[in-house]
């Protein structure tokens, strides 16, 4: 185990005062991103990269990495709050997040995810400190095939888990992956479905659906039941954060899987957001209470929390080890590494040993000291319900056009926001399922970039996608997800069926 | 089945002409991404797909999908409710301003249409008292500001009166 | 044709009086920016273009070269066209810049967004990026030769090149070289250029042109093997950087019989319109961040070739790249038809 000896080394690298303090304003800074749908990780690292050039690395990469895991931390409140997702990889956290604040339990669903992020990120790191060479061959093995069967497995898990009509499911599915394809075609680089319009060159961003389905849709719908949030009388309850916790260990099965769903993801590098999808619908179908699912269960928050967390943190270990940045944020921090001097890559591990552990240790670390800050917050953030709707409402739709603006700094996409926003009460109210449709945006460019790669390499031929064993062992999983979903629910079928028939 | 609160008279839209209006729309966008498709090539070359392969399939589910959703809307009781009018007119009491904020945007900015938006809403839909209403509705685009300009040095869209500060 | 000419006289006179502007330099400090800079990238985070972008940022912070402050603004939408839209609807605003890539030709050529050069005032070059031939260090090629041989003997599309993006730089040499072997090469468009370096890594394709900065790590590991590099003399870098090789030891293209040149602008440009005094300025600043140490670094880890020029040389400089992009795109086969 050298890995546990150079841990030690690292804090003994972190462990100063001054880190300390780095650490504290980085995590605070951090949830402040988080919160605002404008400001991703990526900005606030962007932003504050200049500044952290007259300091030493390790102390600035500290100060960075710590905003990332604030913005880990920070993207769930507005999601459960106000069904808001601050990050895109917050998004599954509102399925049943939000549900759970409506019920009342701002509080408790704030807790859960919280602890799940801060587990998630913790199993990633100890992956990183005990595998990372290892790890970092296997990211090697992913080409495009791997990483279309990985898009697959991922859509496959998650869809057909709905009870509306599957013609919806469908239309809305197939809708965002229309939407998905609008704009700069990667692959030839030519434009399609933008009919001679410059708005459309950048397609139709994820974030920006996303805000206006999520976001304005469910202020239209709560206009209709009357001027008031449905959880409204959320008391403040300080013992809030123990009750939660000692619900949490009976979900250890679905953190585990989270956890193992989300190194994967991170690592390969699909993303965070696409593992926290991944996971709510492996937990929805594998748990017992899958059924209630969507209407605020607490597990429909531990899955996506802890998947996404664990994403985030392992998506750095390809940008060290490989120099491949596994999300905007972690591009933007490998610019960084070169302005500094260091040159990410297989050496790194060998040749700033005291950088490299030193940032791990600060994985740790920062995560205790974010799961500390966040935890001590959460009533506040539950007291924020209690603010009436007519100031709230307001500052929320501010809040999403500021960041349906900073997506691609372009007032086209706050008017496609509030187009987005009446559709989503439309769609809702007609009972369509908008979470399809959303992944389907957030992945169908990925997924059909990664295909025609394949077939580019492949020379057109389909069977690439089962020419080697982990190819075909990745596509199995999806094909078994798929049709599993099918198969239980024709069992259901099946035996409401003989329920019935004595009537 | 269907809610049995319903008023006499048509105290609403009905849900059936609402969902086969969505599915009209939602076939119209489908119909679209296949003529855009079908503009830049939608054949399966030498080296796979073209690019307008995938929208181009996408589209027709699209397409498919919507028709069987509008025939399944067609069979719903004309008696359902979409929504009472006075829920609708909630509705539009938000959809109206927003409309007009997204609009008023790209003129004056994002502060000035905020601090409006904010301030209408409080005044004529929560209805408080000027001195609160005028506090939020000036202080919170000033916090924005300081956050988003100063702090992360993120450049938001605004008008004549912030060329006319100088900021 | 009327609207070229006058872009053309704009940049023309702009070209002229930043060029006057430098020469007096003190006489035109007047202008000052009295905003904070948006610095456009028309490309993705963490790319070349947005890395220098960063750099020069970071710079200008740390020195204290500028009293506004300036911002990094990513608008990759439609090959950076999304960037360049930007700029040129913001004439007269001397509150902006781009950096630009080889996408400042190829992106209106090959998707007929409608934008050129010439929507624009030209600031100063920076730098050229090279561009070199990598293949897996494990694969049997030991020189440009070799490989080439064996592209030759295979036949066509079985050798597969990795580049980034579609239409752009990494594409028109893989057309360069197709036409040197004479045996067609699959070319596999990835986002970044990290991605295709560790593709090859991972032998998912047999080769990359990618830019020193962006296959360095993994040269140094042992991972990737530099065949040639795409100049016309070896690169001026002459520390060992992998076991006893340095960039220099590198031998060009065309002393291997791949007679093939490109290197990629990374200039800075500003929106038409502005005043001289402003353009000044910025050539002034560039010019300072060019005298850093910080600079020197990036240029030193980056193998770049570091010629830089302003002003009206530039311009010219900037045209007839233009007209050399068009011939490149026109022979592959790459111009958008409408």
């Amino acid at each position: 185990m050298e890995g546990i000896a150079d841990l030690l080394h690292g804090f003994g690298v972190v462990l100063s005062w001054t880190n300390f303090v780095y650490m504290l304003i980085g995590i605070m800074l951090g949830v402040i991103i988080g919160v605002l749908p404008g400001l991703g990780g990526a900005n606030g690292i962007a932003i504050l990269l200049p500044l952290t050039f007259s300091m030493p690395p390790t102390s600035a990469i500290i100060l960075l990495s710590c905003i990332y895991w604030g913005a880990l931390f920070g993207g769930a409140i507005t999601s459960i709050l106000f069904n808001i997702p601050g990050e895109p990889w917050s998004v599954a956290t509102t399925f049943d997040g939000h549900p759970m604040a409506q019920k009342g339990q701002a509080g408790e669903a704030l807790t859960a995810a919280f602890t799940s992020s801060f587990v998630g990120a913790l199993f990633a790191v100890i992956v990183i400190t005990l595998a990372a060479p290892l790890v970092a061959k296997f990211a090697l093995q992913f080409g495009p095939a791997e990483k279309f069967s990985v898009f697959f497995l991922a859509f496959c898990s998650f869809v057909g888990m709905g009870k509306e009509p599957p013609s919806k499911t469908v239309a809305a599915m197939m809708l965002g992956f229309a939407l998905a394809a609008v704009g700069t075609d990667t692959v030839t680089g030519g434009l399609r479905l933008t009919f001679g319009s410059t708005e459309l060159l950048s397609g139709f961003d994820f974030l920006v659906a996303v805000i206006g389905l999520f976001g304005i849709g469910e202020i239209l719908l709560t206009m209709e039941e009357g001027l008031s949030f449905k959880g409204k009388a959320t008391g403040i309850n300080p013992t809030v954060v123990w009750q939660t916790w000692k619900m949490l260990p009976r979900y250890w099965m679905t953190s585990l899987r989270s956890c193992v769903i989300g190194c994967w993801m991170g690592i390969t590098p699909a993303g965070a957001t696409p593992a926290s999808f991944m996971s709510y619908g492996i937990a929805k179908r594998s748990s017992k209470d899958g059924e209630k699912f969507g209407t605020g269960e607490i597990e429909g928050v531990v899955a996506p929390e802890t998947a996404a967390h664990a994403a985030g943190t392992s998506a750095l270990l390809p940008m060290l080890a490989l120099g491949v940045p596994g999300s905007p944020t972690a591009a933007v921090l490998l610019g960084g590494l070169l302005i500094w001097g260091l040159q990410p890559g297989p050496l790194l591990f060998v040749e700033q040993k005291d950088f490299v552990w030193g940032l791990i240790a600060s994985m740790y670390l920062g995560n205790i000291v974010g799961l500390v800050i966040v935890l001590t917050m959460v009533p506040v953030f539950a007291a924020i319900l209690r603010v009436p709707f007519a100031i709230v409402a307001p500052i929320i739709l501010v809040i999403c056009a500021i960041g349906a603006y900073t997506v691609h700094n372009n007032t086209f996409d706050v008017i496609m926001m509030l187009v987005f926003g009446v559709a989503g009460y439309f769609l809702k109210k007609c009972n369509y399922p908008l979470a399809p449709m959303v992944l389907a945006i957030v992945l169908g460019d990925k997924a059909e970039e990664a295909f025609r790669q394949s077939l580019l390499l492949s020379g057109g031929k389909v069977t690439v996608f089962w020419s080697s064993p982990l190819v075909s062992a990745i596509m199995a999983l999806g094909l078994i997800a798929l049709f599993w979903g099918g198969i239980s629910k024709g069992l259901n079928r099946v035996f409401a069926r003989r329920r019935a028939a004595p009537l | 089945m269907s809610d049995p609160s319903k008023a006499p008279g048509s105290p609403g839209p009905g849900q059936r002409i609402v969902e086969m209006g969505v599915a009209l729309f939602i076939l119209a966008l489908g119909a679209l991404a296949m003529i855009g498709s079908l503009r830049v090539g939608i054949g399966w070359g030498a080296e796979g797909p073209k690019s307008g392969f995938f929208p181009f399939w996408v589209g027709l589910i699209v397409v498919l999908a919507s028709a069987r959703n509008f025939w399944r809307a067609i069979a719903i009781s004309p008696a359902r409710l979409f929504a009472e009018w006075g829920q609708i007119a909630q509705v539009r009491k938000v959809v109206i301003p927003m409309a007009i904020y997204v609009a008023l945007v790209p003129f004056f900015g994002i502060y000035v249409a905020s601090a409006l938006l904010i301030a209408g809403f409080m005044r004529w839909l929560g209805r408080y008292g000027w001195l609160l209403t005028l506090a939020v509705a000036i202080l919170l685009p000033i916090l924005i500001y300081v956050t988003f300009e100063d702090w992360f040095l993120v450049p938001l869209p605004k008008g004549p009166l912030e060329d006319w500060l100088g900021l | 044709m009327g609207v070229n000419e006058m872009g053309w006289r704009l940049s023309a006179v702009a070209a002229a009086t930043a060029m006057a502007a430098t020469l007096f330099a003190p006489a035109a400090k007047a202008w000052e920016p009295t905003r904070t800079i948006e610095f456009i990238v028309p490309a993705g985070t963490g790319g070349g273009a947005d890395q220098m972008a960063r750099v020069i940022q970071g710079i200008v912070a740390k020195h204290g070269l500028m009293k506004q402050t300036m911002v990094v603004i990513n608008k990759a939408g439609g090959a950076g066209g999304e960037g360049f839209l930007d700029i040129k609807g913001a004439k007269g605003n001397p509150h902006k810049l781009v950096i630009t890539l080889s996408n400042l030709f190829t992106t209106p050529m090959a998707t007929g967004i409608p934008f050129s050069w010439k929507d624009m005032t030209p600031v100063s070059m920076m730098a050229l990026d090279e561009f070199v031939l990598w293949v897996n260090a494990e694969s049997p090629y030991k020189t440009a030769k070799d490989y080439t041989d064996a592209i030759k003997a295979a036949e066509p599309g079985k050798f597969k090149m990795g580049g980034t993006g579609s239409k752009q730089e990494d594409q028109i040499i893989t057309v360069a070289i197709d036409r040197v072997t004479g045996k067609k090469m699959t070319y596999v468009p990835y986002k970044g250029g990290g991605e295709v370096a560790v593709q090859l890594v991972g032998k998912h394709i047999d080769s990359t042109v990618n830019n020193p900065i962006e296959a360095v790590a993994q040269w140094r590991a042992g991972a990737l093997r530099p065949l040639c590099v795409f100049d016309s003399k070896p690169l001026p870098v002459t520390d060992k950087i992998a076991g006893d090789k340095a960039w220099a030891d590198i031998p060009t293209c065309k002393s291997a019989g791949l007679d093939i040149e490109y290197l990629m602008l990374r200039g800075i440009f500003m929106p038409a319109g502005v005043p001289k005094e402003a353009t000044a300025y910025y050539v002034d600043l560039m010019k300072k961040v060019r005298d850093t140490p910080e600079w020197k670094q990036l240029m030193h880890d980056g193998a770049f070739n570091q010629t830089t020029m302003s002003g009206d040389e530039y311009a010219k400089w900037v045209e007839n790249e233009e007209k050399r992009h068009r011939d490149l795109m026109k022979e592959a086969g790459f111009l958008a038809s409408n």
